[in-house]
């Protein structure tokens, strides 16, 4: 019965409002709220009227939605009251091994709904009779796990429907993944993010230009999650400095540990990518002496010792060869080689200085040949 | 008696030295009650952890220097009893979860766990939150990562982390996203200059301003070395007078030593001797890719042609990675001291390289 433990307890850990993180504080409340992501909501919203509701299998990018899409349409079934003893949510900071599936899972699964409970609020629900497992993370749970849950979701599915959320849908085994309808969530689109942040920042009395919602939409590439913690910190930021200073494009730059561009241009200058734009005939003599292997290796050890992150640097890098303008093709195709490598060596976890060095002098190579 | 690294490490954030604008912000931050999640990334020495605990003082008041070592005892899935070191005072707790190994996941839930659901009892606690440090964040397994999501976002109100890595490119996108990031760059040289000097003013002593800038220079932006180095030149000659012969450590003599050899002759036999040499190396616990950094910079330091620097330093960061994934790291080690050999003898009889890098 831990779960109805943890049900009672769960309100002593309501945050006073002004220290939660706006990423729960403005989690949608019903499904129309959910910004983008018309296709899935457009289904999800006549089941609030037909009362049946299929397994479901929710997967997308990070930041999209997916968990808020159905909290909210959970707490539009049932509401409030009934919201603690007909939904489920585990996620990957709960053991989720093959023995919690069989017991704490399995016991909520075959648990008979209860009767509806009046709703305080004096709105009506639909409150159909049937609870919601909600398995977030579900990417990171084990095949063995996964396994045991394909009996238990056809077992009961009279009473109970199953969500599982993820972002790789490849990491969920094909039966589990035939018994669900899958809905796949899309990064946002910039016009719906700026809604969002402006709307935020509207709520909170904090003052952004367009120029930092454009930053922030930039740095977080359709996470709308990350766009509104950086946005948080920003304005932490700004307002706990003596006097209050409006945020700018850098300061979310600098949260989302983005390298600054001019960083970032004098280190793709020593790599002998030119910029035609900035720089014109008479610094040729100077860009030829730094772009030997000594001037290389002192850039790079120069940009390791101001703590920029390796993945960064190349995420940049990348972006600044691939959108070039005059580049020929061939290098860029490979520059993009070079790139891909040093991402898997990286993941893999090779020491940083060394992979930053190995990227500029290949490309400084495929440049030069 | 403390060693000097430890005797001056500042103890609020206005003793800091350098980065003053990120000093304020901090200290703004522990008075403004609305506390996020911290990640301070930077390379090693650069003051991190002086910064991490400044702001604990900040934070919580004097009361955080009373620390306690307790050792706690977690029992694996497979009935195998762990045991870790967990470094505590009233407010805040701190823990390398690398120690634990492969079950970092099961140290971070269970003592999360704990510390989320227990509230601030003491009524004289300036916050409400504990603080959670963890160290060396960057070897935290994925798993151990993932568990840290939600925990993270849930128990927010009770508890808030502290992380500490030399780089953000090993954590997984939701925790980066989940933190506020400090960017701990290094001192440049005239930074570690002035807390040089202090140090000296403090220690009642004349420091000579050739002896600070050569020792600024040699600990290439780490605070922590440089210090050491200059308490070990300060036993030599009392007053740092006359030239200074800054000890290299033996290990990088020893390293340097390895890059002769492998220079000097291209043979079978001259293979043996290094690995004698890199044998010698890792049983003295240097790490392997510190050997592997200090020999190629050595090599390279040698060689002239930048065609055959580059190769070396491809090769370099090819069986580096190798290394990491591997199990024996004295295979790959080898298997470089092999590969720049011969690269290096092809170079010098003549041989033409290209189709021989196509090969391989």
């Amino acid at each position: 019965m831990a779960f109805f433990q943890q049900a009672k307890a769960a309100p002593k850990h309501t945050v006073e409002p002004a220290l939660q993180p706006w990423v729960e504080k403005y989690r949608p409340k019903t499904i129309d709220e959910v910004s983008a992501q018309e296709h899935a909501v457009a289904v999800l919203r006549k089941t609030l009227f037909s009362t049946n509701l299929p397994h479901m299998l929710f997967y997308g990018p990070p930041g999209t939605g997916k968990t808020s899409t159905i909290l909210a349409l959970a707490r539009q079934l049932f509401g409030p009251d009934n919201f603690r003893n007909r939904v489920l949510e585990l996620n990957a900071s709960d053991d989720r091994g093959i023995s919690i599936v069989r017991e704490k899972i399995k016991n909520f699964a075959r648990q008979t709904p209860r009767a509806q409970a009046v709703a305080s609020d004096g709105k009506t629900y639909p409150c159909p009779p049937y609870k919601i497992i909600i398995l977030d993370e579900a990417d990171s749970m084990t095949q063995d796990a996964q396994g045991a849950l394909r009996r238990i979701m056809e077992t009961y599915a009279r009473i109970t429907r199953f969500c599982l959320v993820c972002n790789y849908v490849t990491r969920i085994i094909e039966p589990l993944a035939s018994r669900c309808s899958k809905f796949r969530f899309t990064p946002l689109d910039s016009s719906s993010t700026s809604n969002r942040l402006s709307h935020i920042a509207a709520q909170e009395h904090v003052d952004v230009s367009p120029e930092v919602i454009q930053a922030l939409i930039d740095t977080s590439s359709g996470d709308l999650r990350r766009s509104i913690t950086y946005l948080q910190s920003a304005s932490r930021l700004s307002a706990s400095s003596e006097p209050p200073t409006p945020i700018t494009a850098r300061d979310i730059q600098e949260i989302a540990g983005v390298v600054p561009n001019g960083v970032m241009l004098d280190f793709a200058c020593a790599l002998g990518i030119e910029f035609s734009g900035d720089m014109d005939v008479d610094s040729d003599t100077d860009r030829g002496r730094k772009r030997d292997f000594d001037g290389i290796r002192k850039k790079v050890k120069e940009v390791i010792r101001q703590g920029y992150s390796a993945s960064q640097i190349l995420l940049q890098l990348h972006d600044l060869v691939i959108l070039h303008p005059t580049l020929p093709a061939r290098q860029k195709a490979r520059c993009a080689l070079i790139f891909s490598e040093a991402d898997k060596a990286l993941c893999d976890g090779a020491d940083e200085e060394l992979w930053v060095l190995e990227i500029g002098l290949q490309v400084q190579k495929c440049d030069s040949a | 008696m403390s060693l000097w690294v430890d005797k001056f490490r500042p103890k609020t954030l206005d003793d800091l030295h350098y980065h003053h604008s990120l000093s304020a912000r901090l200290k703004s931050l522990a008075a403004s009650g609305d506390f996020p999640h911290m990640l301070f990334y930077g390379p090693s020495g650069a003051g991190k952890k002086t910064r991490v605990t400044c702001t604990l003082r900040q934070l919580f008041g004097p009361g955080v220097e009373k620390l306690k070592i307790d050792q706690r005892v977690f029992l694996s899935p497979s009935k195998r009893k762990l045991e870790i070191n967990i470094v505590q005072s009233n407010f805040h707790i701190e823990i390398t979860p690398s120690e634990a190994g492969n079950y970092d996941r099961l140290v971070i839930q269970e003592l999360l766990k704990e510390i989320a659901q227990t509230q601030q009892v003491d009524l004289n606690a300036r916050q409400r939150f504990k603080a959670v440090v963890i160290n060396e964040a960057d070897s935290l397994s994925r798993d151990a990562q993932a568990a840290l999501r939600r925990t993270m976002e849930k128990y927010m109100s009770n508890m808030r982390i502290i992380l500490c890595a030399n780089s953000t490119s090993r954590l997984i996108a939701p925790i980066k996203s989940r933190c506020l990031l400090m960017r701990v760059a290094a001192p440049t040289t005239e930074e570690m200059q002035v807390v040089l000097e202090h140090v000296a003013k403090k220690l009642k002593f004349d420091m000579p301003p050739e002896a600070s800038s050569q020792i600024a220079e040699e600990s290439g932006g780490n605070m922590r070395k440089a210090l050491l180095v200059f308490e070990a030149l300060k036993m030599q000659s009392p007053d740092l007078s006359g030239p200074l012969s800054i000890a290299k450590p033996d290990w990088e003599t020893y390293c340097r030593k390895v890059a002769q050899l492998i220079l000097k002759d291209q043979s079978p036999s001259q293979v043996m001797e290094v690995r004698s040499k890199l044998y010698e190396l890792l049983s003295h616990c240097i790490p392997p890719t510190i050997i592997l950094k200090t020999v190629a910079d050595a090599i390279v330091d040698s060689v002239e042609d930048n065609g055959l620097r580059r190769d070396i330093m491809h090769w370099t960061a090819f069986y580096e990675q190798r290394m990491r994934i591997g199990n024996k790291k004295i295979f790959h080690l080898e298997a470089w001291v092999v590969k720049v050999m011969s690269l290096y003898k092809h170079f010098y009889s003549g041989f033409d390289l290209a189709d021989f890098n196509e090969d391989l």
